[in-house]
């Protein structure tokens, strides 16, 4: 019995946050919209008891699924964000694994300092750091005026309102989740297997090669995937530093709800999202997996 | 046909596979190593003893490329390798912690340095197969090191170091994490691969009855010194210090003042006690200190006076250690001093001579024991 409450909180903390809401998404994605609020229909009665609902069922249909993809828009909003996602990743890999690196090189005493570097960001609001980048990459922003006090250029550059400015944005905010998994994984990596890796005939950089990157492979695949699922459906950074080309399914859900409001759509277009999310999500559980059997 | 002994330490003409040249290795202002010279031939099996910290340790990563001396040369073959990164080097390292890498397989693992070598396929599967055959690891080519056990990680890591035929194996404490019985039988395959393949081996460890069962030589080291080499025969028997006398197995330590007569020393070391009659080659002046070294195992215990012997003195029997076949009695002398004897449990237990507070005489002859200046 007490294992059994043990295990019911989790489940029911699930069932609350995540399944029940699903579920209400997933019936408002079936409905019309509709004029008034909540701007749909059908809305259920139980007053009409079995009856009712099964009227209620009946009215339901995958009209806005079908929606979908009849217009450009989502499949191009789609396919965008995961381009974003996928570049994004990349970036936030080759700029994430050099410092995870040079931290995990330190003298043991500085670590927890560097750590602390790390995560110092996030005692600040999110949104406050992404309208702080919109001061720095603006036109009148630091960035310019330093480069052109400088002399390297004499026009400044246009970086806000487009995608680098995005790149920039995601880089900047997710750069933590790649670094620590990375961090964490090459710092249980056992310098004696370099030294091995050497006194066998490598050279520094093929030990890096051969010993280093693929011991440090599950961190590398947990940062990517850390990075990757919350950007494809990013909001805040493509909406405050990206411009009008910049096409992101998070924007259009977005738009969907509060400029059209049109919540059917809208719920089709995140219900679509969370579809599209599942497959790296088990990916990442399988490698989490994967990484907690090797270590046992 | 008489077979040659191996010595090639006394031979002038045999030239040394290593020649370390007054090395010095400090850490800041600690000084790990301490102006060593030593010379190792080939086909040696050179044991390097010493407690926890003496610089064994160091002294391999010197050979082996991962630490360069402060001061002094290190020669392989008469070439300086300092110079020579470790990757480049005829030499290969077995690792205290095995080092094994563990997203690769056993083959893999073993494959590895063949590999950086550029050698052709066939010839890397071949020598695999051969080292895999060498430590008796063919039925677990495909597992990762973590799907073994401890005794056959030890042989990945000793076949990989010995894939690549190197002139010189460097093992660092390799039997560290073997229970004892594993380890016995690890030792005696140790060797077994070192005759066959002709392998110089170069073995640290801090467990003295390893260094005696495998070495060719042993080197005892004390804070980046060494105290002595010697095989370990000489360095039981007569051990050039005490330290070196009480590093390596059991001793009774005497100390007291000599007085010389041709090879003959009288050693007065207890009053109401009578002089101990030791052989020496050294000179002792008159009155100077010296330390008589003798093995438990070489003091006789009887229950009366022993005629014609060089020393006997009587004590009480204070403390007997049961070791199985042999027992150490610890006989206390009138003066409060006490020495150790040990002796064969030729008999059972219930039939055994002596017992706890008996009186015995303990004796040994002029040549038992050593005289050593400190
Ligand atoms: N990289 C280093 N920096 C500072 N001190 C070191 C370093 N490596 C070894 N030492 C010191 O040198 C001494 C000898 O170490 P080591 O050769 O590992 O001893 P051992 O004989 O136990 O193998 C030790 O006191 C150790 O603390
Ligand atoms: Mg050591």
């Amino acid at each position: 019995m007490r294992r059994f409450t043990l295990i019911a909180i989790p489940y029911f903390w699930l069932l609350a946050l995540f399944l029940v809401p699903f579920l209400i998404v997933l019936k408002i994605s079936l409905s019309d919209t509709a004029l008034a609020i909540p701007p749909y229909m059908p809305s259920l009665d139980l007053s009409e008891g079995w009856a009712g609902f099964m009227a209620f069922l009946t009215e339901l249909d995958f009209e806005n699924f079908v929606w979908l993809t009849e217009d450009d828009l989502y499949w191009k909003a789609y396919l965008s964000s995961l381009q974003i996602a996928f570049f994004s990743t990349v970036l936030t890999l080759i700029v994430g694994y050099p410092i995870a690196y040079a931290m995990a090189r330190a003298p043991e005493e500085w670590r927890p300092t560097l750590l602390m570097l790390v995560i110092l960001p996030f005692w600040t609001s999110f949104l406050i750091r992404v309208y702080s980048w919109m001061g720095i990459l603006s036109q009148e922003g630091y960035l310019n005026q330093a480069l052109m006090s400088l002399g390297l250029i004499s026009e400044p550059l246009i970086i806000l309102n487009t995608n680098i400015a995005v790149y920039i944005g995601i880089v900047y905010t997710y750069l933590p989740f790649m670094i620590l998994p990375i961090y964490a994984a090459l710092e249980k990596l056992d310098g004696s297997l370099l030294e091995a890796a050497e006194d066998l005939g490598c050279s520094r950089a093929s030990a890096f090669w051969l010993v280093t990157i693929p011991l440090s492979k599950q961190g590398i695949i947990a940062g990517c995937f850390l990075v990757f699922i919350p950007t494809i459906g990013e909001f805040v950074i493509p909406s405050l530093l990206g411009g009008s080309q910049t096409l992101m399914i998070g924007k259009v859900l977005s738009e969907e709800f509060f400029s059209n409001r049109d919540w059917p759509v809208a719920s089709a277009v995140a219900i679509i999202l969370l579809l599209i999310l599942v497959i790296p999500i088990i990916l990442f559980q399988r490698n989490e997996q994967k990484q907690r059997e090797a270590e046992k | 046909m008489a077979q040659t002994v191996f010595e090639p330490w006394n031979d002038p003409d045999a030239k040394p596979i290593i020649q370390f040249k007054n090395v010095t290795k400090r850490f800041g202002d600690f000084t790990a190593i301490d102006d060593l010279t030593i010379d190792i031939y080939e086909r040696e099996f050179f044991a390097l003893l010493g407690p926890s910290g003496c610089g064994k340790t160091t002294m391999m990563r010197m050979l082996a490329g991962f630490e360069t001396p402060t001061d002094g040369t290190i020669l392989l073959q008469g070439k300086d390798i300092a110079p020579i990164s470790p990757n480049k080097r005829a030499v290969n390292m077995m690792f205290q912690s095995y080092a094994l890498f563990p997203h690769l397989s056993v083959w893999e693992n073993i494959a590895f340095g063949l590999k950086r070598d550029k050698m052709a396929k066939d010839q890397i599967a071949a020598r695999v197969d051969e080292m895999l055959r060498l430590t008796r690891l063919e039925k677990f080519a495909r597992r990762k090191p973590h799907q073994i056990s401890g005794g056959q990680r030890q042989r990945v890591a000793l076949a990989r170091s010995l894939a690549k035929a190197p002139k010189l194996l460097l093992l660092d404490e390799p039997l560290g994490a073997l229970d004892k019985k594993l380890r016995q039988d690890t030792q005696f395959e140790l060797m077994d691969i070192q005759e066959k393949t002709g392998t110089t081996f170069v073995i640290v460890t801090h467990d003295q009855e390893e260094a005696m069962t495998v070495a060719s030589r042993v080197a005892v080291m004390d804070h980046g010194k060494i105290i002595q080499v010697a095989t370990p025969a000489e360095i039981y028997e007569t051990p050039n210090s005490t330290y070196v006398a009480d590093f390596i197995g059991d001793v009774n330590l005497i100390e007291g003042r000599a007085e010389q007569d041709g090879d003959k020393v009288r050693v007065a070391w207890a009053e109401g006690q009578p002089a101990i009659v030791g052989t020496t080659t050294r000179q002792f002046d008159k009155g100077q200190t010296c330390h008589f070294a003798i093995r438990p195992e070489k003091v006789a215990i009887t229950a009366t006076k022993p005629e014609n012997i060089a020393n006997a003195v009587k004590g009480k029997i204070h403390d007997i250690a049961y070791l199985g076949n042999i027992s150490t009695y610890h006989v206390a002398l009138p003066n409060g001093h006490m020495i150790k004897a040990q002796a064969a449990n030729n008999r059972r237990l219930s039939r055994r001579s002596f017992t706890w507070e008996d009186d015995v005489w303990l004796s040994w002859t002029d040549t038992a024991g050593v005289l050593l200046e400190r």
